[in-house]
């Protein structure tokens, strides 16, 4: 016992001696920062490539043939699917660049659509991915954003389909709101336990997880059902006055919310580098010890920190039932929770570099939706490739080894997370 | 040293402070007053309550039905958790707290089966059966986690791990049409999962938190971009041999507890075979006394000439061994065919035994079954044409795991130097 507070004192001297933690904006270069994530981007993809070969029966059937006829096999396949993700995730250049030349403005419209509609996936991204961030400067590890994004998206419909005669510029932020505020309670409790009682915030989400959907399946098959959809669990649609409006007339679901978004990503980035608060929210993220030698309040911090990271998660799911679904059914996250974690760490854990890997993963997606149609390779596979473009971004020694690189001089920003004691 | 720090452990739980004396005597005096005034009150005076206490398909080890007169049942067991939760407030159990936290508990289970059976017959020997098979992922779960935390390793992907073993085993169980040949395919897979976690987390020192949720994705994406691409349209691949229910002779005819425990398949028996291994090795042997001090100060172990860095590797790849005899239950042990995300947080639940276990295969085991037996209440109580939706019932292992994490039963002792990566100055 005496030999560990002998430990904790060494630790806050050397600690103080460190300093605050440095804003790693100025630290480095433009390219230095992004470097690791893009050939962890770049091997990702790779890697997906060889499992689409892999589990290609047509790829076994020409190798049978000859090793050539194998390759070539690999390449169109690969070939083939990569096209498919990339012209339905961004849009046929050729098809745009007519478009453009023309005057239909419905076909122009058309041929931008694949890019919009990335945009409208990685709108979600974006909010889960700034909550799975938010926690992580403040030290959490948040895995319950996929929770927190049904509970949100069930708060946003009901508000959404219950109150009426409301005008839509009342009506629409009430309902998102909702959303924020019953993701905030999901991202509290967790948070609550984890300051009171030390109960470890990773496993207490991931049960609020099962809770939520649990919950919402309840809901949405009892209370909440929809008139006459024979016990589907599905929520009525809500008012139009709740929708948050789509900008052209539809198949483009191109929507306001992902400019609220970017307006959320902003804020986020101001309250954490712009004002005191979050100074001190960074600071028990990264040296709690420090941080309550100087006085400051992690119980406090954490439950804040928790609340607001749901509330972001809550967000994710109120716009997409707001602007996209308009109701809600169970389908109604692809994963954006897990994923939202590969999102945070690859974009440092900077509210930039989260829009910006959010818009990569929403491009992702979009692309593997329709590649999936083309070349019948599953969705699935998205979550492969993330799976390992975050173990590269988490391990950069590997991709360092891979392509040759040298060590940076400084060491990394790591993230800082603690055990199940909760010793922080 | 380590009986001493066992020592320090033990005075540890045998002082109760006075505000949680106070919590848990009110807790319940709680569970009293809700089996009266909800239970009791709302069951009609005539009532009984059939319990049948033989499984079904079973053709040993028979035991008569209890037939239970519901209304004063409810009221007795009212009554002696008011009694417990009134003693516990004025003179306190001491050391005894804990066990009579756990009986109350009990009281509240029964009671809320007596209510819900109440002019019902419930199989109530069956689901304790059912339970018993429900525990063996999360026990095993928590065996997977205490192999790899004493070494010092969290390894949140036990539930990656047993997804992917258990479609490994489908697979290898469905070609090859032999179970035992599915549990190793199952087993393998498992392993090399773990080993991945281990170079990230021991070579790369990548936090370990992270590193299992690099494999946790993974394992998702690729059992179901698999399930979708090859087992939704073979059946040839999806439809492994079960494990047959093998009676231990004499043993399974013993009323009652036959059937539950000695009437099972070979993963009950293994769970058993490997909480008796596993606890042996841990205390009693020099083996498991080098893998405890790499857990709990690696740098006194590593002056003493253990080698931190292999010692953490053996702990994570047999935690991946656990891990994938867990994930192959599903498959080979309980349903036949394996679905996407089948094993649906039971990885994640068994961490929260292992830590209400206090990182001892013994608790581990306790905890399981509690976990299991939660889980079993749910899935009968359904078929009963209960009033409460079943998807109340099916929260409540979340609920319960919450709550034990809150620490109402008491804080564990985590190996101290769990989460840390190793340096050799």
């Amino acid at each position: 016992m005496s030999e560990k507070k002998k430990d904790l004192g060494l630790e806050i001297l050397k600690e103080i001696n460190e300093g605050q933690p440095k804003d790693e904006q100025s630290r480095k270069p433009f390219l230095g920062k992004a470097g690791i994530p893009l050939l962890a981007i770049f091997t990702g993809l790779v890697i997906g490539a060889l499992l689409i070969a892999v589990t290609s029966q047509s790829v076994y059937a020409a190798f049978s043939e000859s090793v050539g006829k194998g390759f070539s096999a690999i390449f169109n396949e690969v070939g083939t699917a990569y096209k498919a993700l990339f012209t339905s995730a961004i849009g046929d250049p050729v098809r745009m660049v007519k478009a453009v030349g023309g005057d239909d403005v419905r076909e122009i419209r058309q041929a931008f659509n694949p890019f919009l509609e990335s945009l409208v996936q990685s709108t979600p991204y974006i909010f889960a991915g700034l909550a799975v961030a938010l926690g992580f400067r403040s030290g959490l590890f948040n895995i319950g954003v996929e929770g927190q994004l049904f509970i949100g998206a069930a708060c946003a419909t009901w508000v959404g389909y219950t109150v009426t005669g409301l005008p839509a510029w009342i009506h629409m932020p009430l309902a998102f709101l909702a959303g924020a505020l019953g993701g905030a309670l999901w991202g509290f409790v967790p948070g609550l336990l984890k300051a009171k009682t030390g109960g470890h915030e990773v496993i207490n989400t991931i049960m609020m997880n099962w809770i939520a959907f649990r919950l919402t399946e309840w809901l949405l098959s009892g209370p909440m059902t929809r008139e006459g959809s024979g016990g589907m669990p599905i929520s009525p649609l809500i008012q139009k006055t709740a929708e948050i409006p789509q900008f052209f007339p539809a198949p483009i679901r191109f929507h306001l919310g992902f400019f609220i978004a970017l307006l959320v990503a902003y804020l986020i980035w101001w309250l954490l580098f712009k004002t005191t608060w979050g100074l001190n929210l960074r600071t028990v993220g990264t040296n709690p010890r420090a941080a309550r030698y100087a006085g400051l309040s992690t119980t406090k911090s954490i439950i804040v920190a928790m609340s607001l990271s749901g509330a972001l998660a809550g967000m994710a799911g109120a716009v997409q039932v707001l602007a996209v679904n308009r109701s809600m059914a169970l389908g109604l996250s692809s994963g954006y929770g897990f994923d939202s974690i590969a999102l945070a760490l690859i974009g440092n854990t900077h509210p930039v570099g989260v829009v910006l890997a959010s818009i990569l993963f929403g491009t992702l997606r979009n692309g593997a939706t329709r590649m999936m149609v083309v070349s019948s390779i599953p969705i699935d596979i998205v979550d492969v490739i993330q799976a390992i473009i975050l173990m590269f971004v988490a391990a950069p020694a590997i991709i360092r080894s891979i392509y040759h690189l040298r060590k940076p001089k400084q060491e990394e920003q790591q993230v800082f997370l603690s055990g199940w004691g909760g010793q922080s | 040293m380590t009986t001493n720090s066992r020592v320090i452990e033990h005075k540890r739980v045998v002082e109760v402070s006075s505000t949680r004396k106070l919590v848990v005597g009110i807790v319940e005096v709680l569970i009293g007053l809700l089996i009266y005034f909800i239970f009791a009150l709302k069951t009609a005076s005539g009532a009984l309550t059939r319990f049948v206490m033989t499984p079904g398909g079973i053709d040993q080890g028979f035991m008569a039905d209890w037939i239970l007169p519901s209304k004063i049942t409810l009221t007795v067991l009212a009554i002696a958790a008011l009694l417990i939760g009134i003693y516990q407030l004025i003179r306190g159990f001491g050391r005894w707290t804990n066990l009579m936290v756990g009986i109350c508990a009990l009281f509240l289970i029964f009671g809320f089966l007596v209510w819900q059976a109440a002019d019902k017959q419930l199989n109530l020997a069956g689901m304790l059966s059912s339970a018993v098979l429900l525990a063996v992922p999360i026990t095993l779960g928590a065996f997977s986690g205490i192999l790899a935390e004493r070494s010092g390793i969290v390894n949140i992907s036990i539930e990656g791990m047993m997804l992917m073993a258990s479609m490994v085993a489908a697979i290898v169980g469905s070609v090859t049409k032999n179970p035992w040949l599915g549990l190793l395919g199952g087993i393998l897979s498992s392993i090399l999962l773990a080993l991945i976690l281990g170079v990230l987390s021991i070579k790369y020192k990548v936090n370990q938190t992270i590193s299992g949720t690099v494999i946790n994705i993974f394992s998702a994406g690729l059992t179901a971009f698999i399930s979708q691409k090859f087992l939704q349209h073979t059946p040839l691949l999806n439809t492994p041999k079960l494990f047959p229910r093998v009676p231990i002779p004499g043993l399974a005819s013993i009323p009652l507890i036959g059937p539950i425990l000695f009437n099972q398949n070979i993963f009950v028996y293994l769970m058993f075979v490997i909480l008796i291994v596993l606890q042996l090795a841990l205390f009693e042997t020099r083996w498991g006394l080098r893998l405890r001090s790499v857990g709990e100060h690696p740098k006194a172990a590593d002056t003493l000439g253990i080698n931190v860095i292999r010692t953490r590797y053996m702990g994570v790849i047999l935690s991946g061994l656990v891990a994938g005899i867990a994930g192959s239950f599903f498959t080979l042990g309980s349903v036949g065919r394996f679905d996407e995300g089948m094993t649906a947080g039971k990885g994640f639940i068994g961490l929260a035994a292992m830590i209400f276990g206090n990182w001892m295969p013994v608790g581990a085991i306790g905890a399981g079954m509690l976990f299991g037996f939660a889980d079993a209440i749910g899935s009968k109580l359904s078929l009963l044409g209960s009033a409460i939706p079943p998807q109340f019932m099916a929260m409540a292992p979340y609920l319960i795991t919450m709550i034990v994490l809150a620490g109402f039963i008491g804080k564990g002792q985590a190996p101290a130097a769990e989460g840390e990566p190793y340096e050799k100055e």
